[in-house]
């Protein structure tokens, strides 16, 4: 399960003045797993801060609140899980030793030379068509120029004027717990370019050379150095913290369907810039804005922009909206609050210009359409399906946010079992089993064939739903077949009348003083025979059955 | 008073006699080598000797290497080859041929300064890609030359470690950038050698001394391992006291590489081939060729003496049959201001990583910005420096349209009628320079009478054209005269042509020797 949104009880809430509290609605917490692959779910600890407010100052607040409307835009870093760089054939591992997989090309070495991963055009391609963009059919590279250690060339190899994605737009369906609803939100560009490489900081303030404390570098790590990346920029279209951090979550979902990129947030695969600014109603202008860095999961996300949102329309309500300059600010997780990282200084001139060590990207129309042609059934269109079939907004957004769940779900109901029996194994029992055992649904022995067969052994009556269950987890924790089960262990449900009859006489014979206050009226005790019975048949008789059957004996007058 | 080097050079009048055929054989040293060691004629180690022994003793004077390894190690290699031979094993196309390597092309074991302070030291890890196919050709890396710093000059004055001077006349500029390579292989300190060629630094230090150099076909090179000056002009070229020589050389460099998207998958020819086969040339050997004189090169600012020199080499190429025109290229003024502002603007960023982080002295800041700002400032030379500013100014915001995006308009143009005129013409025809070589310093303090000087060649690069420099005789100056050169431009690709027409006029060209004073008295051809 690669996200689940749970409903957010909590309102988190902060000071600015002394005098004034106030809240935001729509807390969030998220739980997300380290990557689709399957690894081990890494529970993000929430970190709110329970504060009462006054109720007045509640009221004073969502007074202000109700004035201004926000204004959201993202850049989203994508790295593409390519097995080799962009530029070069280094391969990339997350948390490799430093500087192990880097060579004279990623290195900017004097001499070495970029050559184009095909593989991150065809990636670049399936997102674009997935974000239902028009491609550029001739786009090209270019040089995007700033000094930093980190940036080995001196230069970033990117897109500038012509991104080979333009003009799309991604589905949302905003979670039930939140009011539910589709958004769809403007894809402006997509874009390819390559990562940087990673300043390593030593613990304390102690940086490795002692020449270098004069400054705050440490060792330079180059394995993350021309990594494929897509950068998303989307179209100011969000208003809340939830849509913002939803949309992001849709893009994970995306290029998880798509199979591009991990998507993991912690590992820095998926990363989130947001803009923010906030103008009083009515007014078409933007306000001036405000862009966060620093968000390692969409919970801080929409906190950060919860809080973001909050302290500008206090600044807006107190007079002081010339104190919200063009800035970045940083998310500190900590302290639940953004604080100043850089104020801009005009606009930075990145010297763009075209790369000469690249030709032209051109794609035809053969190699585009054979993609979209490759191109899976992604989240929007699984969604829309689902909901066909009948489910619930809750259980279609719980299928589909996983594409290995939905993967499992599609493929049980492949063997013909009943849609909504399905969904409610795996949100379930499935889904309980999965937290527990920290497992995702590719790591567990079930497969979607057995599920099938144990949902059709139910409703065939060849065992009983009680039975059921117990096999299930057999299956989950040790894998086997549900046929295989059910012989082994002797589980076939008794459906013949004639063998019922004869446990039940057998029963009621070796009772004979429980069946003599029955019949002298103490009827409750029908489901004390009930229980012999089912003992004797070690739960296998069925129950209908049996209770018809022994009403009969218990009542017959013999 | 001059020597008969300075005479008119004659055409050969009975062509297809046989001591003629003879003569072209000897003219190529690669071929000569190749000879002479498989017929035991000599040992890789005595020819290897005799290359060493000239280059310490004429070394002092010229400065044309900035690194030569110690001679045991080039003795190994002629060692090792020399085994190969008494074992009768293959031999490379190149085996015992002793190169030069500009110093701006990386060499896994010689540093790699591109004669910059900012690369002291330096070494790389690996082999450039024309370096490598040379090595597996059988070749002999003998040092790496001399250029100005990152290629960015015309003298080698701009060398961070040395000036290099010119074999004809010690006082004199060899031209640059790859002014070491030319010098090198002018005073026989080696066979033939590499340079690179971004607006001209083949092309005019081979005319300034009076060796052939070969500028190919933007892309017919890998650029891999070459240290980038300008990425969309660079090109790897190649020098030979002979045009077969260069030829050889090209062929065995040339084709796609996989570490260069820029380079072509175009088959390469066996440029080789025609220099062996050459055995009878017909009265009118480039009969019908169609040769365009381009009118703008032979106008104000060229030395009379080279307009002189470069007429009678057309009448020379008459003689062996071409029909030469005179073609007219409009835009070819235009060449300068635009390649300056683009080798420019490319150069600023392809500069950018030399910033104290990893290469050079780094100059410890407050923060980094003074970093960087202190590493560069001491690290760069200022030529290097004021095309590093031109190019930032060039590309910055609000002058981009006014500079950058204007001068690949120009070169668009270009481009065109480059391609027009060839549509009509096999070759172009112009002064490889305006000049012969002038002294040292003496245009040092005027870089815009300097950039003036690569008026014949930018258009060239900016046009991806290849083209072939070759001696065509000596205009007055220095003890022995001073030799000019005549640059053939061809269509893309075609760089077989080139060879052809260079060859045959080479070899029809008497009265010319091209060995300089220096070692005029020890070297028989």
């Amino acid at each position: 399960m690669a996200l689940t949104l749970l409903r957010g009880l909590k309102t988190h809430s902060f000071r600015l003045y002394p005098s004034l509290h106030f809240t935001r609605k729509h807390g969030v917490v998220f739980f997300s797993t380290k990557s689709a692959q399957g690894q081990t779910a890494a529970q993000e600890k929430q970190h709110t801060r329970l504060k009462v407010s006054s109720k007045t100052d509640s009221v004073k607040f969502d007074e202000i609140s109700k004035n201004y409307e926000a204004v959201i835009g993202i850049e989203t870093h994508v790295q593409l899980s390519t097995l080799t760089k962009a530029f070069c054939s280094c391969p990339y591992t997350y948390g490799a030793q430093p500087n192990t997989s880097a060579c004279p090309v990623c290195m900017g070495l004097p001499g070495a030379l970029p050559v184009l991963n095909s593989k991150v055009i065809e990636y670049a391609v399936k997102v674009g068509l997935a974000l239902n963009c028009s491609l550029s059919l001739s786009s090209k590279f270019d040089r995007k120029q700033y000094f930093y250690p980190d940036l080995p060339k001196g230069y970033q190899i990117s897109q500038f004027d012509i991104p080979i994605a333009l003009g799309g737009y991604l589905d949302v369906d905003l979670p039930v717990e939140f009011g539910g609803g589709h958004r769809k939100f403007g894809v402006t560009r997509v874009h390819m370019e390559e990562d940087a490489g990673k300043l390593l900081h030593t613990g304390n303030g102690n940086y490795s050379q002692e020449n270098y404390d004069s400054f705050p570098i440490g060792i330079v790590d180059l394995n993350r150095a021309g990594v494929p990346l897509l950068e998303i920029v989307s179209e100011p279209d969000m208003r809340t913290g939830i849509e913002a951090a939803e949309y992001a979550a849709e893009l994970q979902r995306l290029v998880r369907y798509l199979g591009v990129s991990n998507g993991n947030m912690q590992e820095g695969s998926l990363r989130c810039d947001v803009n923010i600014s906030i103008r009083p109603i009515g007014q078409l202008e933007f306000g001036t804005k405000v862009e966060i860095k620093n968000l390692n999961s969409f919970s801080s996300m929409s906190r950060a922009i919860d809080f973001e949102i909050s302290r500008q329309e206090l600044l807006y309500s107190l007079g002081q909206a010339d104190e919200i300059v063009q800035e970045t600010r940083l998310w500190e997780e900590g302290a639940q609050k953004t604080v100043t990282m850089r104020k801009k200084e005009g606009l930075a001139d990145y010297r763009y210009f075209p790369e000469p060590d690249l030709p032209g990207v051109n794609l035809s129309e053969e190699y585009v359409n054979e993609i979209r042609d490759s191109l899976p059934e992604l989240p929007e269109m699984k969604r829309r399906r689902y909901e066909n079939m009948g489910l619930s907004m809750q259980d279609v957004l719980f299928l589909t946010t996983d594409v290995n769940v939905a993967a499992f779900f599609d493929a049980t109901i492949a063997t013909g079992a009943d849609v909504k029996l399905a969904t409610n194994w795996i949100m379930g029992d499935i889904a309980a089993y999965m937290k527990n055992e920290k497992l995702s649904i590719n790591d567990i022995k079930l497969t979607p064939q057995e599920l099938g067969e144990l949902i059709a052994s139910i409703k065939s009556g060849t065992i009983s739903g009680k039975i059921g269950k117990e096999i299930l987890f057999e299956l989950m924790a040790k894998g086997g077949t549900v046929e295989g089960l059910i012989k082994e262990k002797d589980l076939v449900q008794i459906v013949d009348p004639t063998e019922i009859e004869k446990i039940v006489d057998k029963v009621l014979a070796n009772n004979p003083k429980q069946l003599e206050q029955y019949r002298g009226g103490k009827t409750k005790l029908q489901g004390f025979f009930a229980g012999q019975v089912m003992k004797e048949t070690k739960g296998k008789a069925n129950p209908g059955l049996l209770n018809k059957i022994l009403l009969d004996r218990l009542n017959s007058k013999s | 008073m001059l020597s008969s080097a300075q005479t008119t050079p004659r055409l050969l009048r009975s062509p297809t006699t046989t001591a003629a055929a003879a003569a072209l054989k000897c003219s190529s040293q690669i071929i000569t080598t190749r000879k002479s060691l498989i017929s035991r004629q000599t040992s890789a180690v005595d020819l290897a000797k005799s290359f060493l022994h000239r280059l310490r003793r004429t070394e002092p004077q010229l400065n044309s290497f900035l690194y030569v390894p110690p001679d045991e190690a080039v003795l190994k290699q002629a060692e090792d080859l020399d085994k190969k031979i008494k074992n009768n094993e293959e031999l490379g196309p190149l085996a015992g041929v002793l190169v030069g390597i500009k110093d701006n092309i990386c060499t896994y074991d010689m540093p790699s300064t591109a004669g910059s302070k900012l690369l002291e030291n330096y070494r790389p890890p690996y082999d450039a890609t024309a370096v490598r196919k040379l090595r597996a050709c059988g070749a002999i890396v003998v040092g790496k030359t001399n250029l100005d710093e990152f290629g960015m000059g015309s003298t080698t004055e701009a060398s961070a470690y040395q000036v290099t001077a010119n074999p004809w006349d010690l006082s004199r500029v060899p031209g640059g950038s790859s002014g070491g390579s030319a010098a090198a292989v002018s005073a026989r300190q080696c066979m033939v050698s590499l340079g690179s060629d971004t607006g001209g630094s083949v092309r005019q230090p081979a005319s300034f001394c009076g060796v052939v150099g070969l500028k190919p076909t933007y892309g017919r090179v890998s650029r891999y391992g070459l240290v980038s000056y300008a990425s969309s002009l660079d090109v790897i070229g190649c020098f030979g006291s002979s045009v077969a020589d260069a030829g050889i050389l090209l062929n065995s460099i040339s084709g796609h590489d996989k570490n260069d998207a820029t380079s072509s998958s175009r088959e390469v020819p066996d440029y080789a081939s025609q220099f062996l086969e050459i055995d009878d040339l017909e009265s009118k050997p480039l009969k019908g060729l169609r040769v365009g004189v381009i009118r703008e090169t032979l106008e104000d600012g060229v030395d009379l003496e080279v307009i002189s020199s470069v007429r009678d080499a057309v009448s020379h190429l008459e003689e062996l049959g071409c029909l030469v025109t005179e073609v007219s290229l409009p835009s070819f003024s235009l060449g300068l201001p635009a390649y300056y502002i683009l080798a420019s603007s490319e150069s600023s960023s392809n500069l950018s990583r030399y910033d104290g982080v990893r290469y050079g002295n780094q100059v410890f800041g407050d923060e980094l910005n003074s970093l960087y700002g202190d590493s560069r400032a001491q690290g760069f030379g200022s030529e290097v420096k004021m095309r590093i500013l031109m190019g930032t100014y060039a590309l910055s915001a609000g002058y981009y349209d006014a500079y950058y995006k204007r001068a690949q308009q120009v070169r668009t143009i270009i481009r065109n009628s480059f391609k027009e005129a060839l549509d009509k013409n096999d070759i172009l025809i112009s002064p490889a320079a305006p000049s012969v070589a002038y002294k040292i310093g003496e245009k040092k303090n005027d870089p815009l009478a300097m950039y003036a000087g690569d008026i014949m060649t930018v258009n060239v690069n900016l046009a991806g054209l290849p083209a072939l420099v070759l001696p065509c005789g000596f205009v007055e100056g220095g003890s022995k005269g001073l030799p000019v050169g005549i640059q053939m431009i061809g269509a893309a690709f075609d760089e077989e042509k080139l060879l052809k027409i260079g060859h045959i006029f080479e070899q029809t060209l008497q009265g010319c020797s091209f060995v300089p004073p220096i070692v005029a008295d020890e070297w028989t051809p």
